[in-house]
């Protein structure tokens, strides 16, 4: 790190050698060859895949509108779509991955066609892009678009502060594509336990890759979890008690609570695993004094909290799904939230059931494997809660039920499998084979990624004014089913036969079949994923048939569908007044729906900010410099960062304001939608008449 | 909003009806502080198990009784909480309006107090490290090298946005943005302080029992 050390490696420890294809070109052996191809590929891809996005942007004059309408903006539902597009390109590089160690087990036989370090870094890349770049993202967006509107807010408490998670959430994510190009990634896990991460055993710089991609996530979700805590208790529209909130808010909100609590513990992990790493300390090292166990504690303190911050968002788009496309109000509102709480609470005494076999004693591991079964009982009234909804409602199969129900009968098998697993005798048979894996697959899977699939469906008019294409939808969904189905089932069995996870090879001939049958099922999710890009651009094509701007195309329940698709910037023309749960359902069961308000105010909003860009630029140098070890440009994007933040605290005039005049020509454009547009039954609701007026039945009281 | 907010009163100074533009904004941006407090404590408190499950990871190399020196630690903490009261007296001052000049007078004490304390800080590192015990020495140094100077890097923290904070003073004079600033700042001292108690008990008076 001296001077000399500067001017001699001035690109730290960057080289011809960190290229992909270089170890090929210089030991052409047949491994060499396919390993190097296939990473020469995938880095092909990404630099490809960048400049063709840079094209079309520069064929399109695009630059202008992306920076001063989308990357700068502080508009909730801008970045919230922008969340959402880094998790599905982060889903598509993942899922790649997980179809290669499908292919990779299913010729494992004997050894595979992948070396055990690219297997090695395949799983590593694939669980931290699932978890942190496509899962984390994914929840943020949908909650940063639907959240506010459900609270009857303008925007969330800090705007700009909003920005810069979202800047350093793609940082994280920009940095790990990079790993695709320069270098490799860690080969130590998605939870890369040392001291197998330590230096002495991984020198290279795919630990340290994994290391700064948590950490700028992890620091943006910290303040994500802070943003949305605060505007869930302070800008709730007047009336709208706790008690009202839609569900989804509710999950959001212990989210955002176990994102407050559970990100400081890995932001500790990481940082003193770097430490070590960079300074010789000694905190998770063999020698002088260090633990690891230490490691894994902290890790699974944050861990197990994240696994409820990725599914009970989740959970909250079921209960809106199934409560809108069963036209009833959700059955036990008040047991789901409760179940909701208790789950938050229990979230944090069940972080040991990751280790049970590490060596503490029978008394403990009993106490958490009786915390972990615990939380079976209000994920259970939850199931009952979202099948009793359906009960004599009037059900509609669109894709985000199929998803909903999918869900409801696969999660339920993955949740007995957890409660084996939770019996830390059972644990002990089954620990670290492919059981596991399928047991966190079929929960992650259908729980997580179902949800945020339904959640796509079901706002996507919300966002864009047009609904997505149902053929493709429902086909796709099916897919991810069977697909899903398919490729992990195998794996419980295989697991009782006792292969373990991670396995780059194996000598057993019976696990064959299986393996087959898994790849498969690998293959089918792959067309699951494409359907979902054909569904897409068959949507965009057909959009004019398909458009809804009045705003309600499944008759819903929450504020969000009272205003136009897409809303205007500030979403209310006025804030609403709550006066019941299901808010906007009642509006429009006692007629009061699209009303003039008696007056027009001003409206003050957030003007646009390049803070959240510049920062995650920085963030992103930084990270690179540290990885390579190129310490002129750390010390420098250092400095960077602390003059961006000083000189931000002198910025003032950060509001603009709509005018009261603007606001009742937006709001009066609605309202004449409203009248000349035909009110559609259920009946019609994905045909091309739905412009998003639900019809209303006959007033009922709603209690 | 139609929540009555002359009458909201959060944790901490309230800046009150002599400042309703001010105490209105504050209203979110005060809880929102808290809340980031919040999270800042959990990771204090893993850094503080973390020390505690190091404490005798010595691996043969000297210990707390080898390394601290109470005196200077005496010091440290008398300055911390004089800055502590010092800026007290600086957000008094802010809430009764008795001027720019008086404000930016109580900031600078403060500022230079914290200041102080880092130096004595720094010092007791330097001659630990002289003594052996730096932080590659072994488990039990990794672990306070973590989290004592996690403290001092927030103090510095502190002391770059104090000194922010007053150059906004000179720029803008007092607007309600430069109020809210103050009155977070209050909140990070005065939560640093109570953490240095944490740690002038569990590192150094247990340390040296």
């Amino acid at each position: 790190m001296s001077a000399i050390d500067i001017i001699e490696h001035p690109l730290g420890r960057l080289s011809l050698e960190s290229l992909p294809f270089y170890k090929m070109s210089q030991d052409p052996t047949l491994q060499n060859l396919i390993n190097g191809s296939i990473a020469g590929t995938a880095a092909l891809i990404a630099v490809g895949g960048a400049v063709i996005v840079a094209g079309l942007i520069t064929y399109f004059h695009g630059w202008r509108t992306l920076w001063s309408d989308w990357l700068t903006s502080t508009d909730h539902k801008k970045i919230g779509i922008m969340y959402v597009v880094i998790a599905f390109v982060m889903m598509a590089r993942a899922l790649i991955e997980a179809m290669l160690m499908r292919a990779q087990q299913a010729w494992g036989l004997g050894g595979g066609f992948l070396s055990p370090d690219h297997f090695a870094e395949l799983f590593s890349t694939h669980g931290t892009i699932m978890i942190f770049f496509m899962a984390m993202p994914f929840l943020t967006g949908l909650i940063n678009y639907v959240m506010p509107m459900q609270i009857g807010a303008r925007d969330v408490s800090f705007p700009t502060l909003n920005s810069v998670s979202l800047g350093l959430t793609a940082a994280g994510a920009a940095l790990i594509m990079v790993s695709l190009v320069l270098g490799s990634f860690s080969t130590g896990g998605w939870f890369g336990y040392p001291p197998y991460t330590e230096m002495a055993y991984s020198p290279g710089v795919g630990v340290d890759y994994w290391i700064w991609a948590l950490s700028l996530s992890s620091l943006g979700s910290t303040f994500t979890g802070i943003n949305f805590a605060v505007t869930i208790y302070k800008e709730r529209a007047p009336g709208m008690k706790l008690m009202r909130m839609p569900l989804f808010t509710w999950t959001a909100l212990c989210a955002a609570i176990l994102m407050i609590f559970a990100m400081p513990p890995l932001t500790v992990a990481t940082a003193q695993l770097a430490l070590d790493r960079y300074l010789g300390f000694h905190y998770f090292t063999n020698a002088l004094g260090g633990d690891p166990m230490h490691f894994v504690n902290l890790f699974w303190m944050f861990g197990h909290p994240e696994v409820y911050i990725i599914i009970l968002p989740a959970w909250g788009v079921y209960s809106e799904v199934i409560s809108t496309y069963s036209g009833k109000a959700l059955f036990g509102y008040r047991s789901l939230v409760w179940a909701t709480m208790a789950i938050s609470v229990l979230s944090f005494t069940v972080w040991l059931h990751h280790f049970f076999t590490m060596g503490q004693n029978a008394n403990i591991n009993a106490v958490f494997g009786i915390a972990s079964m615990l939380i079976g009982i209000p994920t259970g009234v939850k199931i009952y809660d979202w099948i009793w909804t359906m009960v004599r409602g009037r059900v509609r199969m669109t894709t985000p039920m199929v998803y909903s129900i999918g869900f409801i009968l696969l999660f339920v098998l993955g949740g007995m499998t957890g409660i084996l697993l939770a019996n830390p005798s059972i644990d002990y048979q089954v620990h670290n084979t492919v059981f596991l894996v399928a047991h966190f697959h079929n929960v992650a899977v259908p729980g997580v990624l179902f949800g945020m699939l339904a959640g796509y469906h079901f706002w996507f008019p919300k966002a864009f004014g047009f609904r997505l294409n149902e053929r493709w939808g429902i086909f796709s969904a099916l897919c991810w089913i069977i697909g899903f189905m398919l490729a992990f089932f195998p794996l419980y069995v295989l697991g009782i036969m006792g292969l373990p996870r991670r396995s780059a090879g194996y000598q057993q001939a019976a696990y064959v079949p299986l393996e087959m049958v898994a790849f498969a099922g690998a293959l089918v999710i792959g067309v699951a994923l494409l359907a979902l890009v054909i569904q897409l651009l068959v949507s965009i094509r057909d959009r004019e048939q398909n458009r809804s701007p009045v705003g309600d195309p499944w008759d819903g329940r929450s504020l969000e569908w009272s205003t136009a698709s897409p809303p205007p910037e500030h979403n209310f023309p006025v804030i609403p007044e709550v006066t019941n749960l299901d808010a906007f359902t009642v509006a429009k069961e006692c007629g009061e729906a699209y009303q003039e308000p008696d007056e027009y105010v001003d409206i003050t909003m957030p003007r646009n900010s390049i803070l959240g860009p510049v920062l995650g630029i920085f963030g992103f140098v930084l990270a690179f410099a540290l990885v390579w070890r190129i310490w002129w440009l750390v010390i420098l994007a250092t400095l960077a960062t602390f003059v961006t933040i000083i000189v931000r605290g002198f910025a003032r005039d950060l509001t603009e304001t709509v005018s009261a005049d603007d606001a009742r020509r937006e709001h009066q454009r609605l309202l004449e939608r409203v009248r000349i547009s035909p009110a559609i039954s259920r009946d019609d609701e994905r045909a091309p008449v739905n412009v998003g007026l639900a019809k209303q039945g006959p007033a009922k009281v709603v209690s | 909003m139609s929540r009555n907010y002359q009458n909201f009163q959060y944790p901490g100074l309230n800046l009150g009806s002599a400042h309703p533009e001010a105490h209105k904004a504050a209203e979110s941006m005060m809880f929102g502080f808290w809340v980031f407090l919040m999270s800042d404590a959990i990771l204090f408190g893993m850094v503080f198990a973390t020390y505690v499950t190091q404490l005798h990871a010595t691996a043969g190399g000297p210990g707390p009784q080898d390394l601290y020196d109470i005196k200077s630690v005496f010091i440290e903490t008398m300055l911390l909480l004089a800055s502590s009261f010092t800026f007290g007296m600086a957000s008094l001052s802010m809430k009764y309006e008795h001027g720019k000049a008086q404000l930016i007078g109580w900031l600078t004490i403060t500022l230079l107090l914290g200041l102080a304390f880092l130096g004595f800080e720094v010092h007791d590192f330097l001659s630990m490290i002289d003594k052996g015990g730096a932080p590659e020495r072994s488990g039990f140094a990794s672990a306070f090298f973590d989290l004592v100077p996690l403290h001092g890097l927030h103090v510095t923290a502190g002391c770059i946005w104090l000194l922010g904070l007053v150059g906004q003073m000179l720029r803008y004079g007092l607007d309600t943005r430069t109020k809210l600033g103050v009155m977070r700042l209050a909140l990070f001292w005065h939560f640093l302080d109570i953490v240095w108690i944490a740690i002038f008990s569990v590192v150094y008076l247990a340390g040296l029992a």
